[in-house]
């Protein structure tokens, strides 16, 4: 019968409060990186040139369609070789997440502006308005606000996938962890700590963003 | 006193949508101050003549001129740039089928949003301005609200007013009632009589016949892609010369008749 031990638990606490602060750093920078390359992929993807299209579109499919685990483990190994670029592990980990939730966000992000009424556009041309103009007063206004609650569950995962750069010791919650599991010998309890720790954070999330749901989803 | 050019001029316009010609040699002229009605069968290209007009539609062949602005479009030629688009648009109000109000903004901002983002009026300039064309359409008291809680004539003449702020050369109108409840119609007429009656120089696409003859100098009859007949309302609408015009009118002569 296992002895469960959760006093390891208070002994690290500043090893699992380091490796939180480490996680939620790293989550805001990849949301606000995700979020941009998210920006700029959607309006290639909307583009009239059709060579930014199917670049963004290459871009995108790559890391939609590839596990984040092996972006990580390229970005770190593979691009010093092929490209001569050296990162650090930070930078590494801050360029794959960005490029991965990048492309999921592009999507997002697309298809919010694609759901708003053409009409509206028109209306705003018939205005005088410039397409770049009328894409800012009018058109992103109306999207994003339709967006929100996509946006934010894809940074719910963004903050979970965050647990992935402990491959390339980055030092976050799950890599502090480790750490603890292999001094304490009390891998059990530790792992179930760092899980609470995520729960703890994301749970009021995800509520938040049903109760948004549900309240746009009343107005519609 | 006819020496003056008129407002719009339209010459040998043509607009294809892949194999499907929508516009074939259209010729049209509006007097400054002159009211057209444009009145056709589904499909016969009105929308598009109409969305000509603004270059909402760019045509593929043929001239058009609006005031001292002049386009001429052709295979040879570069077609405008979107600058030169959006610089000429600002000078046509139009008016939408479904108003196409901006419903994340209020009343007031949407009649704003143009004078002070296109024309970049100083915002009191611009709040004035939108006052006093919500006043001509009656609707000053609704400046607060949002689009949504708004009567659908109530939201067109939101529209009208919107277009109007800009002060526009000419207004276009597509089926500007064809989407409000009978009762609702009356408003949005009156404010487009009103409008008549003060000068502005108006094409309406209308499936309004009585309002046509009414308030409109010249009826326009399109049928697939042609001008079939073009002449002073009344005569047009009331002694159709074509075939085709009389048949399309034979429905309201009828409706006419039986009352
Ligand atoms: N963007 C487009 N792409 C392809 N076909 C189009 C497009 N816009 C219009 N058409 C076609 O052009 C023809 C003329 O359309 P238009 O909207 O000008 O007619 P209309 O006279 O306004 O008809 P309605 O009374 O139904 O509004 C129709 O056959 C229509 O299907
Ligand atoms: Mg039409």
């Amino acid at each position: 019968m296992y002895e469960w031990d959760f006093s390891v638990i208070y002994q690290y606490r500043w090893l699992f409060l380091q490796g939180l602060g480490v996680t939620i750093a790293f989550t805001i920078a990849i949301i606000i990186g995700g979020v941009t390359f998210g920006l700029v992929a959607s309006s290639c993807l909307l583009s009239r040139f059709r060579l930014l299209r199917v670049v963004a579109l290459a871009f995108i499919e790559v890391f939609r369609c590839t596990p984040i685990l092996v972006q990580l483990v390229w970005a770190y190994y593979a691009l010093p070789i092929l490209a001569g670029v050296e990162m650090t592990p930070v930078t590494a980990s801050l360029l794959a997440l960005s490029c991965y939730g990048g492309s999921f966000y592009a999507e997002i992000i697309r298809g919010g502006i694609v759901s708003i009424d053409p009409g509206q556009s028109e209306a705003a041309a018939a205005l005088g308005m410039t397409p770049g103009l009328a894409m800012r007063r009018i058109i992103l206004p109306q999207a994003l606000r339709r967006m929100v609650p996509a946006l934010m569950n894809q940074s719910i995962l963004q903050f979970k996938n965050t647990s992935l750069v402990s491959v390339l010791a980055v030092p976050d919650l799950v890599y502090q962890g480790q750490m603890v599991a292999h001094d304490s010998f009390r891998p059990l309890e530790t792992y179930t700590a760092v899980a609470v720790g995520y729960f703890a954070i994301l749970f009021p999330l995800t509520l938040y963003v049903r109760h948004r749901e549900r309240v746009s989803g009343a107005k519609r | 006193m006819n020496t003056s050019l008129p407002m719009i001029e339209i010459t040998a316009l043509r607009k294809s949508y892949g194999d499907l010609e929508v516009l074939k040699e259209i010729n049209l002229k509006v007097e400054t101050g002159g009211v057209v009605s444009l009145i056709g069968p589904s499909g016969s290209g009105k929308s598009t003549l109409l969305r000509c007009i603004n270059l909402l539609v760019v045509p593929d062949d043929g001239a058009i001129r609006v005031g001292k602005t002049a386009f001429s479009f052709g295979q040879a030629l570069q077609p405008p740039r979107s600058r030169t688009l959006a610089d000429f648009r600002s000078r046509t109000g139009m008016v939408f089928q479904n108003f196409n109000l901006f419903p994340h903004m209020s009343v007031l901002e949407n009649v704003m949003e143009a004078p002070v983002h296109v024309r970049r009026l100083p915002k009191a300039a611009a709040r004035d301005m939108a006052m006093t064309q919500l006043e001509k359409v009656g609707l000053a008291d609704r400046a607060a609200q949002m689009p949504e809680t708004l009567s659908g004539g109530q939201k067109q003449r939101v529209a009208i007013a919107r277009a109007l702020a800009m002060e526009p050369e000419v207004m276009l109108f597509d089926e500007a009632t064809s989407a409000l409840d009978p009762e609702l119609v009356g408003e949005v007429l009156q404010t487009m009589q009103k409008l008549a009656s003060d000068g502005m120089t108006m094409v309406i696409v209308t499936h309004e016949i009585a309002f046509a003859r009414d308030v409109a100098d010249r009826v326009v009859f399109m049928r697939d892609g042609y001008v079939v007949e073009d002449g002073p309302a009344r005569e047009v609408i009331e002694n159709p010369k074509s075939e085709a015009t009389q048949s399309f009118l034979s429905h309201y002569h009828k409706a006419r008749s039986a009352h």
